[in-house]
């Protein structure tokens, strides 16, 4: 279980900023940042075992049918992974705590975050392949929301469309690779996939799978010819830089890599696809990096390129190379985003991170100075450091490494790309930092609270811990994670020295010296990359997006002309005709079923409301009668249910009957009281032999369903057995309600209070300053005013009605178990007695009377009926289980205690709420629309011959 | 008596369709009410028809009506009343907000560009 709730851990924390938010920014990071920290604590639990070699699995059935369950493994490589995303991701929550700028809404940032959090957990844990990709395109998701983070930025949202688009793409094709290579092992279980590799590799599938599956991992590891969208995803804010850059997503193409390793590694077209693209990748985009002033830009190229060397030694295909690999991850995501962190700060302090306006700041910003300088030197692979210690091996590896029987070109390459690296690592300590403090930076630059540099700070101590001590430090997650790349036990060295004879120490000095010399000869070389033409990504891309970008417009622009109307005319004849294709193909029978005779009463139900229906469509431009006769079809609706035996709906119906007629009235008063001709008698005849065709469908399939016996077993004798000895009711339908399909109730309440939420949610909206609220603020009725509104009979009427009422709901909600009835009902009934109160003596009057605030009902509902789901767990019983006992307390019968009981008063509270808050807001549109504000019962006494609640009071 | 039931959902469900397509909110709120009801009915009847048989335990009852549509055509009710609620207060921001009723939008509302940058 535990591996499943590490994965769902922050996902469930994603919930938590948006509501924490109004507690403060910082109890907002700091919740968010314990769900973290508890996620790497569970994490950390299940540590010793995975070091001891152990694999932790949690395996939950999903859709069996489907081979689609939630599996769950850990081992090194997820460890390991996992590590790094829950870590770095709680100094990112850190670091954005204090880097969002107060106008950025930092509760969305924090619930993007916890989403692609989630999503990178996911992917690493899981063990089903279907899991797996359902979380690959979770993190494409959640990126885009975080690379748009800045919505206001143009670069900012087509940063974030290119990253979907290409990181999306990718993963389309993995979807592909990852189903042939399930078909061919027969499983979508990774533990069983990576068992395969003989038949994987035998298999004439083998090329296709790999290449689709590589696809989905170069897209989004940002390897060469798909590196464009890294940079261009910049435009995000820092930290969410640092954190898809340095730890998770483009890691996630690698950690793919790694994970299928096992199985796909090995081959000559392994060795020359992943090989050759690392290598390219890697010295295309160190060039690159070169080149680039914004600080930004330069460590998104380093990070191309970092990611095409370990690509390079995932690709060259033995255990050594992999470890290296392995290792150099731990290292780069430390270093960079560090790195990114401390650019943040820059950009943050100095308000520009073009290199050409900076430099001088290493007296001004003298802490940011000493991380920059540490991971910097990392990054140029400059001993001590973790950086040179990784660098060396991957050095070692190439140099050993033939290239089409080439034993030099790789190791050549490889140097030329650690120059270039040496090179821009330095520039960026060199013009950041170095030189003369000018005086022309856009803001003045100093170092910043502690909140901000702490966590690159910490993240630059393991720097130099891990360089110093690589084997008390790294080496035992190096081993565990290459373990499980590898399937075979492995025991790194590292060291730094490897002796005079070894070939790396060579290529390391040759690019240390060669970059300091490019770096000398930086101005002439900027100036030879500016003349020399290049093709622009951003522009072919563009390009290539912008004719599918017009004819999706077209189309949905043809399909969706915003006319209501054509959208309904088009679905109803679709469905139609579906439904006439299956019924023309198919064979077809007179039903069987005997008959059931008319007698003559409901058969006067029935044309009374025919006839209604019929006079709605003739009469349905006088929307006031329009409601009245709607008033007689629901009436004999209910009058239908309750003589088909169904007292329940009976009464549901007729209740919610009145509550709705009432709400249409209340909205009617602010709507135009007629409806005007305005389409053309053929339109109208076209529409009608729509409706017609409509209604002919559906009236001959209730006829048919109803003349034929079920094909199927119905379930229902299931609850008719079962609801006293189960349930404890007698009331079969409302045992179903709140004990057998108790999970449909709970849902249906939380629905219906949202529905009410959203009522009043549009009203704020309606009220606030705009045309809506100038409208009612310049209202006049359209329609005389009665000159009695609040009449005493009435007044007197309901409130002699108002206890009984109360006491009808509470006796109905009582018997609701066992005789018709129940929470529903009674919630409704009593809703109306306090509507008619509203009625007889006006919205003000009343409400400053009934100090009831709607929504705490609707809340109070939906947590009682959930606290009472909840108690069974503490029975160890399953969520909503009712449990119920008969008592007797004298003098009274004996009579029957049940949890259901209480989930209905949940019911009962939510629909009461829900229906009065959806009532009160029409109310409060009215008042605004100049409702007199009545101070008294009622308008005109009597016995004093005065008129009470006079026009002044308004 | 079957077949009054079935006439009946149809004429509900044509005459909510018909009023559907009607070009201003109000009888599309009506249509949507009217197509309520004939899909409830029509959900209660997969239950078959039964007079006399509430599904309450009794002393001697001859049978019970089908108690699962029921409970789910009771909550349909319920939920549907929040639903007309909902778009009724749509149509009355709608109307309030743009000073008409009319639920097409005309071309002045259409994203011209089909919502590009």
């Amino acid at each position: 279980m535990s591996l499943a709730l590490i994965a769902a851990l922050p996902f469930l924390g994603a919930l938590l900023p948006g509501l924490m938010i109004r507690a403060g920014k910082n109890a907002c990071a700091l919740v968010t940042g314990s769900v973290t920290a508890l996620a790497l604590l569970m994490l950390g639990l299940n540590a010793p075992a995975v070091l001891r070699g152990e694999v932790v699995q949690t395996r939950i059935e999903w859709i069996p049918s489907l081979g689609l369950n939630a599996n769950f493994f850990l081992d090194g490589l997820g460890l390991l992974f996992a590590g790094l995303i829950l870590g770095i991701g709680l100094l990112i929550i850190l670091y954005a705590r204090f880097y969002l700028a107060k106008s950025d809404p930092m509760g969305q940032f924090y619930t993007y975050l916890m989403l692609f959090q989630g999503a990178m957990v996911g992917i690493v844990l899981s063990d089903n392949i279907l899991l797996l990709l359902v979380f690959w395109e979770l993190t494409s998701l959640s990126s885009f929301l975080l690379i748009g983070y800045w919505k206001h930025l143009p670069e900012g949202r087509q940063g974030a469309r290119m990253a979907l688009t290409v990181t999306g793409g990718g993963g389309l094709a993995m979807i592909a690779g990852m189903l042939i290579l399930g078909n061919i092992a027969g499983s979508y279980d990774l533990s069983v996939i990576l068992q395969n590799k003989e038949a994987i590799q035998a298999s004439d599938w083998y090329l296709p799978a790999l290449i689709l599956i590589l696809l989905g991992c170069f897209t989004k590891s940002a390897q060469f010819p798909f590196h464009f969208w890294l940079p261009h995803a910049m435009a995000a804010p820092t930290p969410v830089s640092a954190y898809l850059h340095s730890a998770t997503m483009v890691k996630a193409g690698l950690f793919l890599m790694a994970r299928m390793w096992p199985v796909l590694s090995g081959t000559p077209e392994w060795f020359y696809i992943v090989a050759t693209t690392g290598l390219i990748t890697m010295v295309m985009a160190a060039k690159i990096a070169l080149f680039k002033d914004d600080l930004k830009a330069l460590l998104a190229f380093s990070t191309v390129s970092h990611l095409g060397l370990i690509t390079m030694l995932l690709g060259f295909g033995t255990a050594e190379a992999a470890t290296v690999a392995v290792f150099h991850i731990i290292n780069h995501a430390t270093f960079k985003a560090a790195l990114f962190m401390s650019a943040g700060i820059v950009d943050h302090e100095a308000h520009t991170r073009d290199l050409k306006r900076l430099g001088g700041l290493r007296t001004l910003m003298p802490i940011t100075f000493t991380i920059v300088t540490i991971a910097s030197l990392s990054m140029a692979g400059i001993p001590p450091l973790n950086g040179f210690l990784s660098k060396e091996l991957m050095l070692e590896e190439a140099a050993h490494t033939a290239w089409m029987a080439n034993p030099w070109l790789i190791g050549v390459l490889a140097t030329i790309g650690a120059l270039f690296s040496v090179a821009y690592s330095f520039r960026f300590i060199a013009h950041a930092f170095l030189g003369p403090v000018r005086s022309d930076y856009p803001a003045k630059p100093h170092d910043p609270g502690f909140g901000l540099w702490a966590a690159p700070a910490l993240l630059a101590c393991l720097v130099i811990l891990i360089g110093l001590f690589p084997m008390l430090t790294a080496a035992w997650l190096v081993n565990a994670a290459a373990s499980a790349v590898t399937g075979a036990p492995v025991a790194v060295k590292i060291t730094h020295w490897h002796g005079l004879y070894a070939p790396a120490l060579w290529m390391s000095l040759a690019a240390i010296g060669g970059g300091l010399m490019a770096l000398g000869l930086h101005p002439r070389l900027m100036a030879l990359w500016t003349a020399t033409p290049r093709p622009e990504a951003k522009r072919i891309f563009d390009g290539l997006m912008e004719p599918f970008a017009t004819l999706a417009g077209r189309i949905a622009n043809g399909l969706h002309d915003g006319a209501l109307t054509r959208y309904i005319a088009i679905g109803t004849l679709a469905i139609a005709a579906v439904c006439y294709y299956a019924f023309d193909t198919g064979t077809h029978a007179i039903g069987t079923r005997d008959l059931m005779p008319v007698p003559p009463v409901p058969a006067l139900g029935w044309l009374s409301l025919v006839l209604a229906t019929l006079a709605i469509v003739i009469f349905h431009r006088n929307r006031l009668l329009t409601l009245v006769l709607v008033g007689i079809v629901g009436l004999m609706v209910s009058v239908g249910f309750a003589y088909f035996s169904a007292p329940d709906l009976a009464l549901t119906q007729i209740s919610v009957e009145v509550a709705t007629i009432i709400l249409m009235l209340l909205a009617l008063n602010f709507l135009p009281k007629a409806t005007p001709v305005e389409s053309a008698p053929l339109r109208r005849t076209w529409d009608g032999a729509i409706a017609v065709i409509a209604g002919v469908g559906i009236a001959a399939l209730a006829y048919a369903l109803m003349t034929r016996d079920p094909a199927f077993q119905a379930i229902s004798d299931f609850h008719i057995t079962n609801s006293k000895p189960g349930g404890g009711g007698t009331n079969i339908v409302n045992v179903i309600l709140v004990d057998f399909r108790g999970y449909d109730t709970f849902g249906e309440i939380i629905v219906l209070g949202i529905a009410a939420l959203v009522i009043f949610a549009l009203t704020e909206a309606l009220l606030r300053a705009g045309p809506a609220n100038d409208r009612l603020l310049a209202w006049k009725p359209d329609q005389r005013r009665a000159g009695d509104r609040h009449p005493m009979m009435l007044v007197v009427a309901t409130r002699v009605i108002l206890p009984i009422a109360l006491m009808v709901g509470f006796f109905i909600f009582l018997r609701g178990h066992n005789e018709p009835g129940g929470g529903f009902i009674a919630g409704l009934i009593v809703a109306i007695a306090l509507v008619m109160q509203y009625m007889a003596s006006g919205f003000a009057w009343t409400a400053a009377r009934q100090k009831v605030d709607y929504h705490a009902l609707i809340a109070c509902g939906v947590l009682i009926a959930a606290a009472t789901g909840i108690g069974a767990w503490f029975n160890g019983l399953p969520f909503l289980t009712s449990a119920f006992g008969y008592f007797t307390i004298w003098p009274l019968e004996e009579f029957e205690l049940a949890t259901a009981l209480l989930f209905d008063i949940g019911v009962f509270l939510t629909v009461l709420g829900a229906v009065m808050l959806a009532l009160a807001s029409l109310s409060r549109i009215g008042l605004r629309a100049g409702e007199t504000v009545n101070t008294q019962p009622f308008d005109i006494d009597p016995s004093e011959g005065r008129t009470l609640n006079s026009e002044e009071a308004r | 008596m079957e077949a009054l039931v079935a006439s009946a959902i149809g004429m509900m469900t044509a005459a909510g369709v018909y009023l559907m397509l009607r070009q201003r909110t109000f009888p599309v709120i009506v249509g949507l009410t009217l197509l309520t009801y004939a899909v409830n009915v029509f959900l209660f009847t997969s239950g078959r028809l039964a007079t006399n048989v509430p599904a309450i335990y009794g002393e001697g009852a001859p049978g019970y009506a089908d108690p699962l549509p029921q409970a789910l055509v009771l909550t349909a009710i319920v939920i549907s009343f929040g639903m007309t609620a909902v778009i009724v207060m749509m149509a009355l921001g709608a109307f309030l907000e743009a000073g008409h009723d009319k639920v097409d939008m005309n071309d002045d509302d259409t994203p011209a560009n089909g919502g590009q940058k």
